[in-house]
């Protein structure tokens, strides 16, 4: 009768508390907790949780771990697909993965998975030395380029495989969208990023950040006179889209991860540093997504009277369903079924308002979604003074052009079978940089397969 | 951590700081730039590159103490170190992609401005060592704030000095100096490169307009990453949007919607005067 237990509620910080400051929402479960809700799982003989999980973690396997208190051995369970835990439990789309396929969802509620997870990384964070592998000397080197997911993933699977391998970073951080990206208010970066990243360090990987690749050095010249055998190209999808309407370039517009990359990787919203952020009074965020989300309340803790302006429905908010309910707690105004045209200047320059149309529901397409449509003649104008844009990014084209013979779509991303072969022998990737702006945990398989392709290709080649 | 190896005044509040940066000094090219964080709370600045060395590994900038991040770069001496460069970032000038025959047929005229005259170093340097001639003007506001006047002596087949009140030199602007050589002194130009304020490029880019040259300039827009992931550095050319960081930092003058570029500089202006107070304060207890 485990299925009898109502799923156990996770502790958050008060909404309007959390609203003025930068702290975590949610604050995860005790192992009590847990284990309570570790033992609503039934257990499945066929369960559907794996097969929706991208990276087919054995879901059921280490939840019976935990039931029995045994959170060492639920980390290992994990640790066979996942290398971030901590950071998937927490920002994983659960409800249309595994969470979402959960038999118990279909009368009730799932499991709470990613909670689970979640509570498995962070024990395991705090405590290291249940980690048993160490670096083995190697004269095969590796280069990884790009600290996201997918090349944190990649570089600790080589090391563990016991390869001398190198990370290089164009920013002056590592973490890619973990850190410039997520803000801390959903993601810590001290208790969470840094201590994952410093689990690599300890395997032996080397980091150097600064290096732009393709600027500071070209992937052939890692190849052809630094001695590496393969590199691995993790290098994300951040370029900004824009919507291509008048007023755009007007002061006070900025793309999200403008925005986002101020307050979080540059820390704008502390005093004591130095980049400053323009927030202004009212905010529209043009978006539906997890980076929409981010932004309009990361503006909403930094004062503004934040919105968020979407051109589909509720319904079609492709942002994680807890982050639109936390952003609605927190007292975000959502504004559906509304597309903006054009935004409004001031004599001086700045923003004044941006003018929308409000859109309805069409007929099905052919793939049976019903994408909207204008109203004619529902022209109105919305006050606001900053405008932010998360319309989505895609592929930086700077490594693709500066690599001789590397293919790439149409869109910018770069051609790669599903363990990461590219184009060019001995050049990997995975990631954003193949998918376009995908999940961090697509991000981390992709390097963990790109990893082992790698192995064969430098053990074939001996 | 990029060690100074050395620092000077090359005028009052214009420092040149020398790094190790042995990754940038062997892929800079004239033209390019880099981001430098003076420390771990500082700013991502962009910087253009004034000089760089690779047997040596070291890159040199010029940076006049102005607001609170260029003041930490300035402030920091030999033996100290910033905490980031990284770079060489933009695109090359066009010229370096250039045939030299070609090159050498044409005769380019530069105009520096103020700390925009660091920039232009590199690249006549680069031209002059391949044997193209190049013509330099030099503007400052009076003859101590000149700074690269005996490094530019050394590349530039003529130098030509403007100072606004005429203490050495062409008395007035640079722009007036320019259609002086051109109109007054008969010489033969193909093409000007300006790089200097934004207010100074867009009058060098009407004189010559005016003189029917055609004109290069180098952008400082705002910019964070300076690797194409924020758009802060979107200026407009051509009525297109354009990222200065990857898709210059130079263009086509006549193509530049130089209004705008003026006004998204100034987006934080309010801020950064409140920050330039604030470190006033607390400088003089
Ligand atoms: C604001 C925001 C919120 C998000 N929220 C979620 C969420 O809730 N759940 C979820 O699953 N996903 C989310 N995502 C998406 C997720 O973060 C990405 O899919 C994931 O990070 C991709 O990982 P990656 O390793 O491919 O690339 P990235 O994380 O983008 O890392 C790429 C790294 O490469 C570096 N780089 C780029 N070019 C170069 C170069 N030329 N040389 C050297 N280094 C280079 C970059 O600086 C960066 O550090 C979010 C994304 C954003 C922007
Ligand atoms: S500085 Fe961020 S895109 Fe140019």
């Amino acid at each position: 009768m485990a299925n009898k237990i109502p799923r156990v509620a996770v502790r958050e910080q008060d909404p309007k508390l959390r609203a003025t400051n930068f702290e975590e929402v949610c604050y995860g479960y005790n192992e009590e907790e847990a284990q309570l809700e570790a033992s609503r799982c039934l257990n499945c003989k066929n369960p559907r949780c794996v097969a929706a999980c991208p990276v087919g973690i054995n879901i059921p396997a280490f939840i019976e771990r935990l039931t029995k208190g045994d959170n060492a051995g639920a980390a290992a369970v994990i640790a066979k697909d996942s290398s971030l835990p901590s950071i998937c439990g927490r920002v994983c789309p659960q409800e249309s993965q595994c969470e979402g396929s959960c038999i118990l969802g279909i009368k009730g509620e799932p499991v709470a998975i990613g909670k689970l997870e979640r509570y498995v990384g962070d024990w395991h964070l705090e405590h290291p030395e249940s980690e048993l592998l160490q670096a083995k000397e190697s004269a095969h080197r590796v280069a990884v380029v790009g600290s996201g997911p997918s090349g944190l993933a990649c570089a600790s699977d080589l090391a563990k495989m016991g390869y001398d391998v190198t990370v290089f970073e164009a920013l002056h951080e590592l973490g890619g969208v973990l850190v410039y990206g997520i803000p801390e208010f959903r993601l810590p970066k001290q208790k969470i990023v840094a201590r994952e990243i410093e689990k690599v360090c300890r395997l032996g990987v080397k980091f150097e950040t600064d290096v732009v690749v393709g600027r500071t050095i070209t992937v052939d010249a890692l190849l052809d006179e630094e001695g590496f055998e393969a590199v691995f190209i993790g290098s994300g999808a951040g370029l900004p889209r824009f919507m291509g309407i008048e007023g755009e370039n007007l002061n006070g517009v900025l793309s999200a991860n403008e925005f986002l990359t101020r307050a979080n990787l540059m820390h704008a919203y502390d005093e004591e540093y130095d980049t400053p952020i323009y927030v202004g009074r009212r905010v529209v965020v043009v978006g539906g997504g997890n980076v929409a989300m981010d932004a309009v309340r990361t503006a909403k803790r930094l004062g503004a009277d934040a919105h968020i302006v979407y051109r589909r429905s509720e319904k079609e908010l492709p942002a994680r369903v807890e982050e639109v309910h936390h952003a609605k707690e927190e007292g975000i105004e959502f504004r559906m079924l509304t597309n903006p045209t054009r935004i409004l200047g001031d004599e001086k320059g700045w923003v004044r308002a941006i003018n929308c149309v409000q859109m309805e529901l069409g007929e099905p397409d052919d793939s049976g979604r019903r994408s909207p449509v204008e109203v004619a003649g529902s022209d109105f104008e919305l006050e606001c003074d900053v405008v932010i844009m998360a319309l989505g990014t895609s592929p930086n084209p700077l490594i693709a052009s500066t690599t001789d013979a590397l293919d790439t779509t149409r869109r910018g991303c770069i051609v790669a079978d599903d363990e990461g072969r590219t184009s060019r022998e001995g050049i990997f990737a995975g990631g954003d940089a193949v998918t376009g702006a995908a999940t961090v945990i697509l991000a981390m398989g992709a390097g963990r397969k790109a990893a082992a392709a790698i192995d064969e290709y430098i053990k074939s080649k001996q | 951590m990029f060690e100074i190896v050395e620092k000077r005044e090359l005028a009052a509040g214009i420092y040149l700081t020398r790094v190790k940066a042995p990754r940038i000094a062997h892929s800079a090219q004239p033209g390019q730039f880099v981001i430098v964080r003076a420390d771990e709370k500082g700013e991502r600045t962009p910087l253009t590159i004034a000089d760089y060395d690779d047997a040596e590994g070291t890159v040199t900038l010029v940076t006049q103490a102005i607001g609170v991040s260029t003041r930490k770069i300035t402030a920091k001496g030999v033996g100290d170190s910033l905490a980031d460069v990284a770079g060489p970032l933009g695109r090359p000038s066009d010229f370096v992609n250039e045939p030299l025959e070609e090159l050498r047929k044409r005769h380019l005229v530069f105009v520096g401005g103020g700390v925009g005259t660091a920039p232009v170093y590199p690249q006549v340097k680069w031209l002059a060592e391949r044997g193209v001639e190049v013509d330099v003007i030099v503007g400052a506001k009076s003859k101590d704030m000149l700074i690269y006047k005996e490094e530019m002596a050394k590349v530039a087949t003529n130098l030509y000095i403007a100072t606004d009140d005429g203490s050495e030199g062409f008395h007035g602007l640079v722009t007036a100096l320019l259609e002086n050589l051109v109109t007054e002194q008969g010489k033969h130009y193909d093409g000007v490169v300006a790089i200097g304020p934004m207010i100074m490029m867009k009058f060098v880019t009407l004189t010559a307009k005016k003189l029917e040259l055609p004109c290069t300039v180098s952008l400082n827009a705002l910019m964070v990453d300076g690797t194409g992931m924020c758009g802060a550095c979107r200026v407009t050319i051509a009525g297109k949007t354009k990222f200065t960081c990857v898709d210059g930092p130079e263009f086509n003058a006549y193509d530049v919607d130089f209004d705008e570029a003026m006004r998204r500089q100034a987006m934080y202006r309010a801020q950064e005067q409140h920050a330039n107070e604030h470190a006033h304060k607390c400088n003089c207890f």
